[in-house]
């Protein structure tokens, strides 16, 4: 019975696992904030770095009193990028944290998962940076705090043909995300309005490695630029394919470009490239002066646009919870619907009907690289 | 004749005995426990349908998530496109919902089995490694099909047309009446003369073709069947999440259902319902645990492993008769 006495070992070990997960009740001198983000997966960099910028904005409430008398605290639990486990940590958020209101996520197809559930839970949530126009349809409990997809795409076309003078441009999308079809869509409509032509549209996948064929089939167009609307971790690659393939056409490209990473990946190759973003740490106002100087002392690092906007979410729940004056799902729901002029670290916040904000963009430039700040571009 | 009443009593008993745990369920449980025990009852669909094939029949897919894809779409798409239909019919209420609702996991259970039936025939000639390949090919080929549909939302996924996503109409009732159902249609067929010969294609192929063994067809018809219970599974998902995204269905999803039947026991029916239940309770449980919880549960994989290679339960089959045996004094 050897193997026997192992098989309850095994189950023995099991349990005390379980038993690690302790019951906890929320405090009634606490105010819980919920946070769910991806701290591990494919886009932790996404999560952890809005998670850390939005645990400065509660601490620095917390050291000047709290809210209502009481101190707030965020509970942050793990998505993995999935969608099933999105919305398991929103119940478990509500249900067990009892969480007044929800911050997350970062990637709009996560934040439709959850926002689904806390709309039909009356919760309210305010998602930091994700851009998908469906996010704040899903119902009148989910705001957001950056600006829109189709939003970007304009502010690209616009720099592209404004202010560099650009004709004609080529279109390199990732057709695996819906965030970079959406800025492409939104590129492509407003660049043609404005006169200039795309001369051509490639396509990859999220997760490919090789982009020689789609930058060569670019190379021979006479495209004077490429807008790639992707995540950071292919446009690295795409910028080194570029660069060794002899193609010296500046890329454009969205917030999904904004990572530290970003240079690590792509190097020199990137320098000349523009991409749009919802702050410019070198081109701020006092507000995000101090908020970059704080990221910076406290986590050695720049803060990314995502902290920005996560500092931001944050800051505008809890400027919600003090004109409410209590916790209440629809009160909060009406405070945070009534957000005006407020003067956040990207900029002046005014949620509109449709729960999103009326807010202006920046462009950077990436010289060195650095990413420095170009232009604002008005909606 | 009084066969057939016993019967149709123990169903009605079933049934009605679901129901009552379901309410219950729901009168005294948070929605965040009942989340975790729908997602169980689906993982336990999962692992049963796939240990039909990977277990008893010993052909190794790790492409099941293909046919689960097929199946949420499928049961998301039929549901959206009926329910007006039915609550014009029939009134709108539970009983048209009811309606709705197991009409859409048919028609996604259906559609997955077709599908299985479509890969199976040619690549189930093949052997081991190579069938793997395949069907991890297939897999992903769904879910790149479904991420370039525009009709199906693309890569944001499918919703249906109301901007709050799909109805909810997965309940603990549907998801453990079916769970039964499952359960006792892949139990039957495994003690059948038709499961006999599926084990003796796992023990030796060439064996069995030699006593006359339809080797391919059965193999296919396997196959099919379980295709189709992941299908039954994957409309259930759907309309739990209230939309469903080509991500949610991606290889690591066919990794999880794998793990799910090798935790259990490879050839166990009651070994893949404690592997889909591990799988489903396991990382919630160690929610407190942070970032440390991914790490702790792949080592908690590698200690079962190391420790029960065969895992939990191996090839056996955990009964009520079993217990009774246990009681009775062992020889050493």
């Amino acid at each position: 019975m050897r193997t026997n006495r192992r098989s309850w070992l095994a189950i023995a070990a099991l349990l005390a696992l379980s038993g690690v997960s302790s019951c906890k009740k929320g405090k009634s001198d606490e105010i819980v904030i919920g946070h769910y983000a991806s701290m591990s997966g494919n886009t932790a960099h996404y999560g952890q770095d809005t998670d850390k910028a939005i645990r400065m904005a509660v601490d620095e409430v917390n050291a000047g009193g709290g809210v209502l008398g009481k101190q707030v605290k965020v509970v942050t639990l793990d998505t993995r990028g999935d969608s099933a486990e999105a919305a398991n940590a929103v119940t478990r958020l509500i249900d067990v944290e009892k969480s007044v209101a929800l911050l997350g996520e970062v990637a709009s197809s996560l934040s439709l998962s959850g926002g689904r559930v806390a709309q039909r839970r009356k919760v309210p949530m305010v998602t930091p940076s994700s851009t998908n126009p469906k996010v704040t349809e899903v119902g009148d409990h989910i705001f957001r705090v950056c600006f829109l997809d189709p939003f970007q795409g304009k502010v690209m076309a616009k720099f592209a043909r404004e202010n560099l003078k650009l004709e004609r441009v080529a279109i390199l999308k990732d057709v695996k995300n819906d965030y970079s079809i959406g800025l492409a869509e939104a590129f492509k409509g407003s660049f043609s309005a404005l006169g200039g032509k795309i001369v051509m549209e490639q396509s990859y996948g999220q997760g490919d490695t090789d982009f020689s064929a789609q930058v060569t089939a670019i190379k021979n167009s006479d495209a004077q630029a490429i807008f790639v609307p992707g995540y950071y971790a292919e446009v690295g690659a795409i910028a080194r394919t570029a660069q060794r393939l002899d193609v010296k056409l500046p890329l454009l490209g969205g917030d999904g470009w904004d990572a530290p990473d970003l240079f690590k990946i792509g190097g020199d190759a990137l320098n000349g490239s523009y991409y749009s973003n919802h702050f410019a740490p070198d081109a701020a106002t006092p507000k995000a002066k101090k908020f970059v100087a704080d990221f910076k002392a406290k986590h050695g690092a720049e803060p990314t646009g995502l902290g920005a906007l996560g500092y931001d979410a944050a800051a505008v729940l809890l400027d919600a919870i003090k004109r409410a004056g209590k916790t209440d799902g629809d009160a909060l729901r009406d405070a945070l619907a009534a957000t005006k002029d407020f003067e956040g670290v990207t900029g002046s916040i005014t949620i509109d009907s449709a729960r999103n904000p009326e807010k202006s963009a920046v462009v950077l430039e990436i010289k060195d690289g650095r990413a420095k700040y170009a232009a604002t571009v008005n909606p | 004749m009084t066969r057939w009443l016993v019967r149709v009593a123990v169903s009605t008993a079933v049934v009605a005995g679901i129901y009552g745990i379901g309410a219950g369920v729901e009168a005294t449980m948070i929605e965040y426990v009942q989340r975790i025990v729908l997602i169980a009852g689906i993982n336990v669909i999962l692992a049963v349908g796939l240990g039909l094939i990977n277990g008893t029949t010993g052909q190794f897919s790790i492409g099941h998530a293909g046919f689960m894809a097929i199946g949420a779409y499928t049961a998301a798409f039929t549901g959206v496109q009926l329910a007006p239909a039915l609550s014009g019919l029939a009134g709108a209420g539970a009983l048209s919902e009811a309606v709705t609702f197991n009409l859409a996991l048919l028609a996604g259970a259906v559609m997955a089995g077709v599908a299985g039936l479509l890969v199976g025939i040619p690549s189930l000639r093949l052997k081991g490694d190579y069938l793997a390949i395949v069907t991890l090919g297939f897999g992903e080929i769904i879910r790149l099909l479904f991420n370039n549909t525009q009709a199906l939302g693309a890569a944001t996924g499918y919703f249906g047309n109301d901007p709050s996503g799909l109805p909810p109409y997965t309940s603990f009732f549907w998801v453990y009446l079916w769970v039964v159902v499952i359960v006792l249609v892949i139990r039957n067929i495994t003690f059948s003369q038709t499961g006999r010969s599926l084990t003796a294609i796992r023990e030796d192929e060439i064996a069995a073709e030699a006593m006359a063994t339809p080797t391919t067809r059965l193999k296919v018809t396997a196959f099919s069947i379980s295709a189709a219970t992941a299908g039954i599974a994957g409309g259930l998902f759907a309309h739990m999440q209230s939309g469903i995204r080509p991500e949610d269905f991606k290889f690591e999803k066919s990794i999880d259902m794998i793990v799910m039947i090798i935790i259990g026991g490879l050839g166990s029916i009651t070994g893949a319902i404690i592997g889909g239940i591990f799988l489903a309770v396991t990382l919630e449980l160690m929610r407190d645990l942070q970032e440390w919880r991914l790490i702790l549960y792949a080592l908690l994989l590698v200690v079962i492993m190391i420790v029960r290679p065969q895992g939990l339960l191996g090839t056996r089959e955990l009964s009520l008769a079993m217990f009774a045996r246990k009681k009775a004094p062992s020889k050493p």
